[in-house]
């Protein structure tokens, strides 16, 4: 090792430590907390003096008032994430199949619209939406949660299949064709084989944008029996009394899941959901 | 914007043109009505609803009469200058970071992506609760070292806006720096190689090869970041409330803090406000990406 490559390693390290310790920062302040006594995590002690689960298990066997519910709305995420998934990939291969390979009139301008959903701020759409769901009689309904997430999972997931599908070859459809396949055992025999890590890719980006969601949750949905954790969290945090330990190891439980999906199916995501984005 | 023509939804009139509904067409729209129903009543029937609610000039004057809107304007542009500013530049230094071919890097790569795979709540929670005056760790270990008291952090309005950057920053840096390493792999080795054979500094590489092929992406993703930063509710929301005062809203906090107020129709102003803004920006992403 010349002193050249020994400065360039010592270059790295000087953004890669900063960089480990801004993002791990808040993640491992949420770790000490769950697994810390109440008096030490207050104590500003950098790691306790005798971790503890005691926490966990007060939260997974819901003894606590604020933790009442908490399986039910750890079910109602998962149940509300899950159906977000399903039918933003149905709604979605489905539109993405008519526009870009039977190239269905009007699909284009079908997709333009779809795209401008997609960049009109959610936060936007959340008071008007709030007012439809009233109108539709769907408030303090799990529907109206699971319909606003598909409705905002929805272009984003029918933009990345529309590209991926842009890619396939035209003659795959024409052999189709001359062998006088249908539309729909084209459909099902040949483009959703060829499209699985898309749809992979696409099923992951909706399910754990509906679980991660907090805004539309917290105004669709408010009986304690009916909210997502995220939204229990919010509860938990309005109150004076709650107890701190609690609602960090309780945060601690809801960021699992997403990021061991995230994990499991990165390698479909990454590609999935950058590829489009550097194409401009 | 509020009449939406879905054209050639509808079946065309018999006659000769029949022949153009092939099983491939009709096919094709039956897949494609699924989404036309929940563009028509979950995006067109809101939107139209919003712009209807937003209707009475009277809700305008009352907006521009609340201080709290004006400052809100302020705070959400300050977000959007500084916050996404330093937080792309960041990004593209990042970028340049990231795809460096180490191990170590690699495995730091994975670490770096949690903030975006896992949900605001909990880590907002986490901020703020390292920054509480009297318990967080920030201010004991302050206390600590220098036996005097820390910073209210979020009782001071400023400060507090500047953390809610931080968070949304620490939030959202990962998804850039990935688009960023995307664009910055898509450009030819061969480049680079070339410029090391004639002695070329790296800024010179930066300057000469990596900026030029990524100047779009990233005015692109500066510009994408802006719009949906508008939309950003968490990060202000989760850490203070909109407080102290009131002093720290956005447009995103705002039109739920009216909402809440039963003030629907100050809450799609404040949105309809916004939209001459908005709407170029949208305008040329829409370009850009339906090529």
């Amino acid at each position: 090792m010349n002193w050249r490559t020994v400065s360039t390693e010592a270059k790295l390290l000087l953004i890669g430590i900063p960089v480990l310790i801004w993002t791990m920062l808040p993640i491992y302040h949420l770790v000490l907390f769950a697994i810390s006594p109440k008096e030490s995590a207050l104590g500003g002690q950098l790691w306790p003096d005798h971790p503890t689960l005691q926490n966990f298990r007060i939260v997974f066997s819901e003894q606590h008032h604020y933790l009442d519910h908490f399986w039910l709305q750890m079910w109602n995420s998962l149940i509300i994430a899950v159906a977000v998934g399903v039918l933003t990939l149905v709604v979605a291969t489905g539109a993405a199949f008519a526009i870009s390979r039977l190239k269905v009139r009007g699909g284009r301008t079908m997709m333009n619209l779809a795209l401008f959903t997609y960049f009109i701020p959610a936060a936007f759409l959340a008071v008007p939406m709030y007012k439809t769901m009233g109108v539709y009689g769907l408030l303090n309904n799990q529907w109206s949660l699971i319909l606003a997430m598909v409705t905002i999972a929805a272009p984003y997931s029918i933009w990345v299949l529309k590209q991926a599908s842009d890619k396939l070859p035209l003659e795959l459809d024409e052999a189709a064709k001359m062998d006088g396949a249908s539309p729909l055992q084209l459909f099902r025999l040949v483009y959703l084989p060829l499209m699985t890590p898309s749809l992979v890719a696409v099923g992951t980006y909706a399910l754990l944008l509906a679980w991660n969601e907090y805004l539309y949750a917290f105004l669709l949905l408010s009986r304690d029996t009916q909210i997502t954790l995220g939204v229990a969290l919010g509860n938990f945090l309005a109150a004076d009394d709650s107890p701190w330990e609690l609602l960090m190891t309780t945060g601690l439980i809801y960021a699992l899941p997403p990021a061991a999906i995230y994990y499991a199916f990165k390698r479909y995501m990454v590609g999935g959901l950058t590829a489009g984005a550097v194409k401009s | 914007m509020s009449t939406i023509v879905l054209p050639d939804a509808q079946p065309l009139p018999a006659g000769p043109v029949k022949k153009a509904w092939s099983p491939w067409q009709k096919w094709g729209l039956i897949l494609l009505t699924p989404y036309i129903l929940v563009f028509v009543v979950f995006v067109v029937y809101p939107v139209g609803y919003g712009l209807w609610l937003a209707r009475h000039p009277a809700s305008y004057e009352h907006l521009l009469e609340d201080p709290i809107f004006l400052r809100s304007v302020l705070n959400t542009l300050a977000f959007l200058i500084i916050g996404i500013n330093v937080k792309m530049v960041i990004a593209l230094v990042l970028s340049g970071f990231f795809v460096q071919a180490r191990t170590w890097i690699k495995w730091l790569s994975l670490l770096f992506i949690l903030p975006w795979a896992v949900p605001s709540i909990p880590t907002i929670l986490s901020f703020r609760f390292m920054l509480n005056p009297e318990w967080g760790i920030i201010n004991s270990l302050i206390f600590r070292y220098t036996g005097m008291d820390g910073p209210n952090w979020l009782n001071d309005p400023i400060l507090a806006l500047a953390i809610a950057m931080l968070v949304h920053i620490w939030k959202s840096l990962p998804f850039w720096t990935l688009i960023l390493i995307a664009g910055r792999l898509a450009i030819p080795a061969e480049h680079y190689e070339a410029a090391s054979v004639d002695g070329a500094t790296s800024w010179q590489k930066f300057r000469f090869i990596t900026w030029p092929s990524m100047r779009t992406l990233y005015l692109t993703c500066t510009i994408l970041s802006m719009i949906w930063t508008l939309g950003d509710f968490n990060s202000v929301y989760l850490l203070t409330g909109g407080g102290p005062a009131d002093l720290t809203h956005v447009l995103a906090t705002l039109g739920i803090r009216y909402l809440r107020l039963d003030q629907v129709d100050l809450s799609m102003a404040a949105i309809v406000v916004a939209l001459p803004a908005v709407l170029p920006l949208v305008y040329f992403m829409m370009k850009r990406l339906s090529r």
